[in-house]
């Protein structure tokens, strides 16, 4: 890692996180899961390896899923970003989130966010129609406790219920 | 405990008794993301952040450490080292004082931390970090287990003999016999939540700590031997981690002491969050083995005698490897019995990180030696290797075949029943000749199919560990608290111990509040380890629930005039005599009487001795069992493999939940075949660990887990000993059912010698080691 430059300006940038409109001033190295998380304090977004290998810090980024630990907050500039926070609450859950705890597709629960987001970012790709398919493009999301089972439950409830709609 | 935990309540109109299947209680906030871990949590304004200096070589002094432009750096507060450990620099859990928290001029693992920054922000601390210049007099390392047998062996804490019979002469004497050498790897938890801790310091010599811990009380004593500081002025406190699998059984020790140091130090608040690569490097594994066996059996495939040796790359100290080398022998027969038997264990030092608790702890390994063995005799005799397994099975109490090396007999066998049912379920015999009609015909895909079955032995083999308590309170409204020393890392333990107060007071789950773990509400306990979490704090909260309902009872006899047998706690009411009171109700009448409402419970288990010296005694309550059947194909041009169809068939006695413990045992699975299948450690010969990241480590993903995956619990099984609610332990035993996908890799390899030779794969069997025996069988 090299060494912090001693004085760079930051650079001010404006997301749209969650509906709300933040202007910010980045340091221009910070990951925009460092942002998230300590500047903004949106913590439901998790850092599992900060390489982009796990999947833990998956957001929607206008809509596209992406690990938020691999790009520069700076990069969005302009972004409209989603968080898990932004797709639910305990109180009045978004229906992939319902999905997973009707599916039981979690465990210790670490890995749950990031599956959920990149589960609905899939879901609106369109790609994805048979149950192989899902467990293929949601491979970018590791569950240590092994879950898989009942993640794919999950979002093919979810993708059911979507076709079913189209349909209709 | 009284009858009332061992009654039929699958139908009832309440919530989450016993027996349920109940959704993971922190289900709705983990999907929301509002379920806080450790580094999720508000800071307090002043906390400082820690990271590791960790060195630059495998073995070698420390001739001097510069840190000049370490304490230049932008936000560093200061720099630690062995030096300023108040007190004391050990952490051994095994208290061999052998594990120093910071490296004291020598290094004996590559990466061991020596030395850490705090500073304002973590970013500022691990740049800081980076500058430290340290002049190093390099010494040999070892790193491979073989390697250290050449050298010597040393040892690092004392091997354990089993024997029954006398297994040399039978071996002599058997009609067939056979020798060979197995190696199994090791294994990275890859626990989704790195370490973490966070102390905050208090007045006197107070400090609390908040660690991704499965043993807060080991946390505890830590902290306050370095400190040198009573326990009672350490607090340790976890509502929950993402993800132990054993790796935040000792593991944590570091972190929570140099965090706790820090604190005290500079009276601010610390967390200590290491990088992935970091806890890769620095924290320990599961062990490797290298199991040299011998094995004598007759023309049907009866084994008669068996000798094996099970030697572990522990790392440069003991930690926990003297259990775990213990527990790999005490499943070396797996659910076979031999006749004349000498097992012996071999516990390496070498120049690695310090293995550690893993998920199975050891018994993997034991039972993985013991069904190659079974390979082998199968192999050697042209049988399928499953008959090989049944002529071998444990046999009823009193048949003169229920005697493990150790002693024990084998009192609750249901391995026969199981195996047949899964052998019939799964059509195993039709596949099977299917595979070997497909096998005849098919160039370059072979496939392979083996059924295996799963006898784990229940209870910490440190029979003191096998202790539990818990606290439950009863507030004036009628809610529940309920506390107990277990932590809850995902698999469910919270959930089920509240459904056993749910259960005992017939009230729904939502009145129970389950509180987070910590040191200041139940004293002493043991980690959230051994699979016994359910079975020991279950059984404790029980006992502090029925106290406080004897008092209940007792006092509504009173008040209702009427005797103790017509009172009946149902669907949340309390029925005394004709009248028909709400729970809540009774409870601020008792309360207003003056009732004690709230209890400590207590719970040890009954039975279990265990001499090492000796190496007899009855070291496990109980067994659980299991079987799975896997089925495989393979390129033999490539080496790739995918698991086409996998059968579970798992007994965890009545199920205390049976969503949680299917959603277990499908996890155990995966993550067991990640073991045995593509997860790799691999060290350089300057003994870095290169696989630090799950870049270049390969853990299971979704598209990994078995295209057919039936998983069924047994559900006509219940535990033969009074536990709570006849139930099994579930967290390890599953883990060993992918033991079935190795052999499976096997049979498809053995087929391009016409089924002639033992492959002898070994584990991990990734597709690089299933081309490398490919070839070699082909070559013959």
């Amino acid at each position: 890692m090299p060494s912090a430059p001693p004085s760079l300006r930051t650079i001010p940038i404006t997301l749209t996180i969650n509906g709300r409109r933040h202007d910010l001033d980045v340091a221009p190295w910070t990951s925009l899961l460092d942002l998230l998380r300590e500047d903004l304090k949106l913590c439901g977004t998790k850092k599992g390896c900060d390489h982009g290998q796990c999947g833990a810090c998956t957001v929607l980024v206008d809509g596209v899923r992406i690990n938020s630990c691999l790009s520069l907050a700076v990069m969005r500039d302009g972004a409209e970003i989603t968080t898990i926070e932004g797709l639910g609450t305990p109180e009045r859950l978004h229906p992939m989130q319902r999905a997973f705890m009707e599916h039981d597709a979690l465990q210790c629960g670490y890995c749950t966010p990031g599956q959920i987001c990149s589960a609905v970012g899939l879901v609106s790709e369109g790609h994805a129609h048979s149950r192989a398919e899902i467990r293929e493009l949601m491979s970018g999301n590791l569950c240590r406790c092994g879950a898989y089972t009942n993640i794919a439950d999950a979002v093919e409830d979810i993708l059911e219920q979507q076709q079913k709609a189209a349909a209709e | 405990m009284d009858a009332t935990a061992f009654e039929d309540k699958t139908v009832t109109p309440l919530s989450g008794p016993m027996h349920a299947a109940r959704r993971h209680d922190s289900a709705h906030k983990h999907v929301a993301g509002s379920a806080d871990y450790i580094d999720d949590m508000p800071e307090p304004a002043g906390t400082l952040h820690a990271a590791l200096g960790m060195t630059d070589r495998a073995h070698a002094e420390i001739l001097s450490m510069d840190f000049s432009d370490v304490e230049k750096a932008p936000g560093v507060v200061c720099v630690l080292t062995a030096r300023d450990m108040p007190h004391s620099n050990d952490i051994s859990p095994s208290h061999l004082d052998d594990e120093p928290v910071l490296a004291d001029g020598l290094v004996q693992f590559h990466g061991q931390p020596a030395f850490v920054v705090i500073a304002e922000t973590r970013d500022q601390a691990r740049r800081a970090a980076r500058l430290a210049k340290i002049d190093y007099r390099d010494l040999p390392h070892i790193i491979d287990p073989a390697d250290a047998i050449e050298k010597g062996g040393t040892l690092v804490t004392k091997p354990l003999t089993l024997k029954r019979g006398e297994a040399e002469t039978a071996l002599d004497h058997a009609p067939r016999q056979l020798r060979g050498r197995m190696r199994i790897g090791g294994q990275e938890h890859f626990y989704l939540e790195g370490h973490i801790a966070f102390a905050i310091p208090g007045e006197d010599d107070d400090v609390t700590v908040w660690s991704s811990t499965q043993h807060p009380s080991e946390v505890q004593h830590m902290v306050s031997h370095v400190l040198d500081v009573p326990s009672h002025a350490v607090t340790v406190q976890v509502r929950r981690m993402g993800g132990g699998f054993g790796g935040k059984e000792t593991q944590g020790n570091q972190f929570a002491v140099l965090a706790a140091v820090a604190a005290k130090k500079l009276n601010r608040p610390v967390k200590f969050r290491p990088d992935r690569d970091e806890d890769m490097c620095a924290t320990g594994k599961r062990h490797d083995f290298l199991v040299d066996y011998q094995v004598g059996f007759d023309d049907e495939g009866h084994i008669l005698a068996v000798k094996a040796n099970y030697a572990a790359r522990c790392g440069f100290s003991s930690d926990l490897s003297g259990p775990v080398t213990d527990r790999a022998l005490f499943h070396a027969d797996n659910a076979y019995f031999y006749p004349h038997v000498l097992l012996t264990s071999q516990p390496l030092k070498t120049n690695t990180v310090s293995n550690t608790a893993y998920r199975g702890f050891g018994g993997p390994q034991g039972m993985v030696g013991g069904e190659r063995m079974i390979e082998e005799v199968a192999y050697a005799l042209g049988l399928d290797p499953l008959q090989v397994r049944k002529r071998n099975f444990y046999g009823e109490p009193g048949s003169g075949r229920d005697l493990t090396p150790y002693h024990q007999e084998v009192e609750d066998n249901i391995i026969a029943r199981l195996v047949d049912e899964l052998e019939r379920d799964a059509d195993y015999q039709a596949r099977r000749a299917a595979i070997l009609d497909f096998n005849a015909k098919s160039r370059v895909i072979k496939k392979g199919i083996a059924l295996t079955p799963v006898k784990f032995g229940i209870s910490f083999t440190m029979t003191a560990f096998n202790q539990a308590g818990a606290l439950v309170h009863v507030y004036q409204d009628g809610s529940i608290h309920l506390n107990h020393g277990g932590t809850e890392m995902g698999q469910g333990l919270y959930t089920k111990v509240a459904q056993v107060i749910a259960d005992c007071f017939q009230v729904d789950l939502e009145r129970v509040k389950i509180t987070a773990t910590t040191t200041g509400k139940v004293p002493n306990t043991s980690a959230t380890a051994a699979s016994s979490g359910s079975d020991l704090n279950g059984m404790a909260a029980f006992d502090a629930a029925r106290q406080i309902k004897e008092r209940l009872i007792a006092f509504a006899a009173e008040r209702w005039q009427t005797t103790p047998d017509a009172i009946r706690f149902v669907a949340n009411h309390v029925e005394i005599g004709e009248e028909r009171v709400s729970f809540p109700d009774l409870v601020k009448q008792a309360y207003f009487a003056r009732v004690h409402l709230s209890a400590a419970g207590f719970y040890k288990t009954p039975k279990i001795h265990w001499n090492r010296e000796t190496g007899r005694g009855m070291p496990f309550y109980y067994f659980a069992y299991g079987a799975s059947c896997s089925e495989v194909s393979i390129d033999t041009l490539t080496g790739e493999y995918l698991v086409e169809r996998v059968d579970v068939l798992h007994d965890v006695g009545r199920s205390l939940n049976p969503a949680i413990d299917i959603g277990q045992v499908e996890g155990a699975f995966v993550q067991g075949m990640g073991w045995l299948t593509t997860e790799e450690l691999w060290w350089d010969d300057k003994g870095r660990l290169r696989t630090h990241a799950p870049s270049t480590y390969k853990i299971p993903l979704a598209s990994d887990r078995p295209k057919i995956f039936n998983v069924k619990l047994a559900d006509w099984s219940e535990n033969r000993q009074p536990t709570i609610g006849r139930s099994k332990a579930v967290g390890e035993p599953p883990f060993m059912l992918p033991i079935s996908v190795l052999e499976a890799l096997s049979m498809a390899v053995a087929s391009v010698a016409d089924y002639r030779e033992c492959p002898r794969l070994d584990a991990p069997a990734t597709p690089e080691r299933v081309l490398m025996a490919v070839e070699r069988l082909k070559r013959g």
